[in-house]
């Protein structure tokens, strides 16, 4: 369907291959697909341009392509003037200035945001001009902002050839005409850095100013790694979130109308449909489904039994290691994960672990994790954590959803039954439930009414029915007892019950959505309506309203997503069924945000409403060549832990990686014979020049080392990597898979995590694994091995 | 819930390519052969849907089960819109590892200081787990933070994972860990 597709930060051949067929399909209709990435991989093969950069500089790279879009005038005008908020005019205190925006505060390390804010008109609505000539507009300043990101600067940072950039931005700036269309697929590559969410945001920027998001082919992707990793991000399994992306409550929101006047966007446009003003409507139906009749009016429906973190506590993974490293945790639950080789600077999760009391873990395997207390330089007898290694079930063991990196929720069956004694994931779950509720049944303890009130009623005979989960997910009608159709029919006032108002809709009372196998498509543009289904309310294309102009024609009619016909909306679920918005009586296409319209200017994020590049924590240059400031303003610093930069003891940008025949740290993978076979030890790509400099040969052992630690590696000398030069240097850029450890195969060599730094984005804090300092070295004695 | 195209359309569909490239490359025609040998090794199979559990594109596979109900094969679903029959490396060695005779098949306990596993029962196990998870909740458990707001936490206690299980499951996890008043809850998206 797209015209022009951007592969960057994701190696999709390798990592992700039965969607790049679907990359190879649009290229033989003629779109040009176009690879960015440190190495020349399998997906850079298939490219009709690859270019190399410095990991690390996404920002600086895409920014460029906005002065060229603006400079070149290349917007989709229409698009942006209408369903952006370039139009709008920002507040006079807004500023920014070598690196740093209005507001901030370096003790706190954080911004007051006051001053990001639009001027609004006497009903509260924000000002605009549509000319976009206002000096503080938001398209003005974006102008401004990004003029500084020319050519030459940007090359100089990315070490990407200036023939290069131009060859790429031509390319996908092409797609700014309403006849056109370009994605941008990313996968970690992105997520990665202490940038990660501002990586993102400017390719976002991107596809707005070409009126590509909201379209067939269009959008900005994430190539998600794991089966259900979307599922699961919905179910909310993440500090900060509780299921369906509310956030969770914190101490200050100390009842219900508390959190929801908090956290209930308004707007004071009649254009803006403003989707999240339903947020009360999920809350209650949320606690009804956690605490059931439990859940009372009288008693805020159980609002006060739910955990609230402190205001500006962090309890996200990183920190999380830090307490268990600390003491400060006794028990912990790992259920099908392997964090001695997934976490970041990886010897000092291992070492956590050994802080424990004791520790659950579910699996299909021992892992390096399980297995923690006998790895290298551990000693058994001087480790107390106890540990309970519990055996699960396969996937298909078991009956239940997952859903893919399009939002579409499959249902899978149960084949056979678990093998030996193993249990599905969500019986363990369950029968421990019931263990510790039967304690405090019996013993009582400490505030006891959490565990005891909550709603459990799946078990038939003892086992989990799955189908009562799911449909426990999609809510009911608690006055007839009936599946409620989907999240429009929710309450605030405990008739109704939802856990999560996204699936809302998946299992109704027509049946569980979920399993559907009906493979016919009217749209003729791929959405396969009746194939599963899709959160939102069966929606395939988020934001399909912005793929119609405000009469309702498709900008592009060869592949229309929807279109008004004169009295209804065809082809995909609108986002929402309001009339086009040239009758007067419609609804701007953005209804998530509060404005109706998709943000240009961000000021949401921790950095600052534009994306601005800085170098990550770990670089090979002194200075960020655009500011003084180095590195993101906003990170929290873990300074307890070893980092350093421009350091010649570690001169080498290293970035890591997956290969096609493992998965994530290797824990299924690697027990495949075939699979190990394929891919069976740990390597190191390296150019030849580096190859040269350190009198290293292909297929000899190195040792790669970092300030955290060091791991053995087969040396892969290629042309797949190149010395790029960066603010006038020569740099060197190696490459390293993360997806062994030390159980199995015995030499196979170890994590590449041992290597990568303790720090995160400054919004999610994923911990920056693509880009950090490294140094390669020769093994002298010829049988070395790990 | 059973596939509605039987294993003799599929190969109705996509036998025949992968039979010319054996001609080509050996100068005669084994297609029959060929399909006579896939034919035999699931002759009878139940055939059973599935998605893959590596990573997010969500492949169709079909499980064949003998009449025991055995996972005898694993192959990609030519029914699956996304997927078309294709798998990948890992996708395609799905039989490898549901069969894999490395798999835990009995609950293992490791004790303090210990330098071995342990068979144990599942009833000991789980009963050994709630008490150490009372003990470590009732010990930390906190009602009112210092500023003496309700806050019903348990910051003592962690439970991470997993994105590889069903929604099902992970609604459950969640909602279990939340009771025990657990905010240490992360998984891989975070990394």
């Amino acid at each position: 369907m797209s015209d022009c597709i951007l592969i960057m930060g994701s190696n999709l051949a390798e990592n992700h291959p039965i969607a790049m067929k679907w990359v190879i399909r649009a290229q033989e209709k003629g779109a040009k697909v176009i690879h960015v990435d440190p190495r020349f991989t399998r997906t850079s093969t298939k490219a009709d341009i690859y270019a190399p950069m410095r990991a690390g500089t996404d920002i600086a790279f895409l920014a460029g392509m906005i002065k060229y879009i603006l400079d070149n005038n290349l917007i989709q005008k229409d698009y942006v003037v209408n369903y952006t908020n370039a139009a709008f005019i920002l507040g006079p205190k807004y500023d920014f200035s070598d690196g740093l925006f209005s507001g901030y505060n370096p003790d706190k390390r954080a911004y007051d945001k006051s001053s990001w804010t639009f001027e609004k008109d006497e009903k509260g609505i924000p000002k605009k001009d549509l000319t976009l000539q206002h000096e503080r507009c938001v398209y003005q300043l974006l102008k401004k902002h990004y003029a500084r990101y020319d050519l030459d600067t940007v090359s100089s940072i990315t070490g990407t050839p200036k023939e290069d950039l131009i060859k790429v931005y031509e390319a996908i700036a092409a797609t700014g005409k309403p006849d056109k269309v370009g994605t941008m697929l990313y996968a970690m590559g992105w997520t990665q850095h202490t940038v990660g969410t501002q990586n993102i945001r400017t390719a976002s920027i991107v596809q707005l100013l070409l009126g590509n998001i909201g379209m067939a082919g269009g959008g900005v992707n994430a190539l998600r790694g794991e089966s259900n990793v979307q599922g699961i991000t919905d179910h909310s399994i993440l500090f900060h979130i509780i299921p369906a992306y509310n956030p969770t409550p914190r101490a200050s929101d100390e009842t219900l109308s508390k959190y929801n006047e908090k956290y209930t966007p308004k707007t004071a446009d009649p254009l803006s449909a403003n989707w999240w003003s339903n947020r009360p409507k999920y809350m209650v139906s949320y606690l009804k489904s956690l605490y059931g009749k439990n859940a009372t009016k009288e008693n805020d429906f159980g609002y006060g039994w739910h955990p609230k973190l402190d205001d500006g506590q962090n309890a996200s993974w990183m920190f999380m290691f830090d307490e268990m490293l600390k003491g400060n945790l006794s028990g912990f639950i790992c259920l099908g994960m392997n964090p001695a080789c997934s976490s970041p600077n990886a010897n000092k999760a291992r070492e956590a672990l050994s802080r424990l009391d004791w520790m659950v873990a579910i699996d299909l395997f021992e892992t390096e994790t399980t297995n923690f207390w006998k790895g290298p330089g551990m000693n058994p007898s001087k480790i107390k954590t106890e540990v309970f290694l519990l055996p699960t079930a396969s996937s298909i063991e078991k009956e239940g959803s997952i859903t893919d990196s399009g939002r579409m929720a499959q249902w899978r069956n149960k084949v056979i039954d678990p093998v030996g004694e193993a249990k599905s994931d969500g019986q363990i779950v369950h029968e421990i439930y019931m263990k510790v509720k039967a304690l405090y049944e019996k013993e009582g303890g400490k505030s006891p009414d959490p565990i005891l009130k909550l709603k459990w009623d799946y078990a038939v005979n003892g086992k989990v029915d799955f189908h009562l989960v799911a449909k426990e997910i999609n809510g009911y009608d608690l006055t007839t007892g009936k599946l409620v159709v989907n999240f429009t029919k929710l309450m605030d006032d405990g008739t109704t019950s939802c856990g999560n108002w996204l699936y809302s809709g998946s299992y109704n009372e027509d049946g569980n959505m979920m399993a559907r196998r009906d493979k016919t498509d009217p749209t003729g543009v791929n959405l396969f309506p009746k194939w599963a289904w899709s959160w939102p309310v069966n929606r395939r294309i988020l934001y399909n309203r912005a793929s119609v102009d405000l009469n309702g024609n498709p900008w592009d009619p060869k592949r229309a997503v929807i279109k008004w016909d004169g009295s209804k909306w065809v082809g995909d679920v609108p986002d929402g069924g309001w009339p086009p918005l040239a009758t007067g009586n419609g609804k701007l296409p953005f209804i998530m945000k509060p404005d109706g319209v998709a943000s240009v200017f961000g000021p949401g994020l921790a950095e600052g409403p534009f994306p601005e590049h800085y170098e990550p924590l770990e670089c090979p240059i002194e200075k960020n060549p655009l500011s003084s400031q180095r590195i993101n303003p906003t990170i929290a610093l873990f300074k307890e832990y070893s980092h350093t930069t421009c350091d010649p003891r570690f001169p080498f940008v290293a970035t890591t990686y997956r290969v096609a025949e493992h998965w994530q740290t290797g824990l299924m993978t690697r027990y495949t014979p075939t699979l190990i076979e394929a891919e069976p030890q740990m390597f190191v790509e390296i150019s030849e020049e580096l190859a040269t400099l350190r009198g290293i040969k292909n297929g000899e052992w190195v040792r790669v080392s970092s300030p955290r630690g060091e791991v053995k590696a087969v040396a892969i000398v290629t042309k797949r990597l190149t010395p790029l030069t960066v603010a006038g240097q020569t740099i060197h850029q190696i490459g390293l898979p993360w997806c062994y450890g030390w159980l199995v195969p015995k030499d196979g060599g170890e994590s590449a995590n041992l290597l990568t730094p303790t720090i995160g984005d400054a919004n999610t804090v994923i911990p920056e694994y693509k880009a950090f300092l490294a140094n390669v070295q020769k093994i002298p004695t010829k049988k070395a091995k790990s | 819930m059973s596939m509605k195209i039987t294993r003799r359309t599929f190969l109705k569909i996509s036998g025949a390519t992968a039979a010319g490239t054996v001609i080509g490359g050996l100068g005669f025609d084994l297609s029959p052969a060929v399909v006579y040998a896939q034919e035999l090794r699931i002759k009878g199979a139940k055939e059973t849907t599935t998605i893959c559990c590596y990573c997010s594109v969500g492949c169709g596979i079909i499980v064949h089960t003998d009449a025991k109900g055995k996972v005898i094969n694993t192959e990609g679903d030519p029914d699956h819109p996304t997927s078309e029959g294709s798998l990948c490396a890992k996708g395609i060695t799905l039989y490898e590892l549901v069969t894999n005779p490395k798999r835990i098949t009995k609950v293992m306990y490791r004790a303090p200081y210990s330098t071995k596993w342990e068979v144990k029962s599942w009833d000991w196990t789980l009963t050994e787990i709630a008490k150490r998870i009372k003990k470590s909740r009732d010990a930390v458990f906190m009602e009112k933070n210092a500023k003496g707001q309700v806050v019903n936490r348990c910051d003592g206690l962690a439970g991470i994972g997993s994105c590889h299980i069903n929604n099902e499951e992970g609604w459950l996890y969640q909602k279990f860990l939340r009771s025990l008043g657990i905010v240490s809850v992360e998984m891989e998206a975070r990394l």
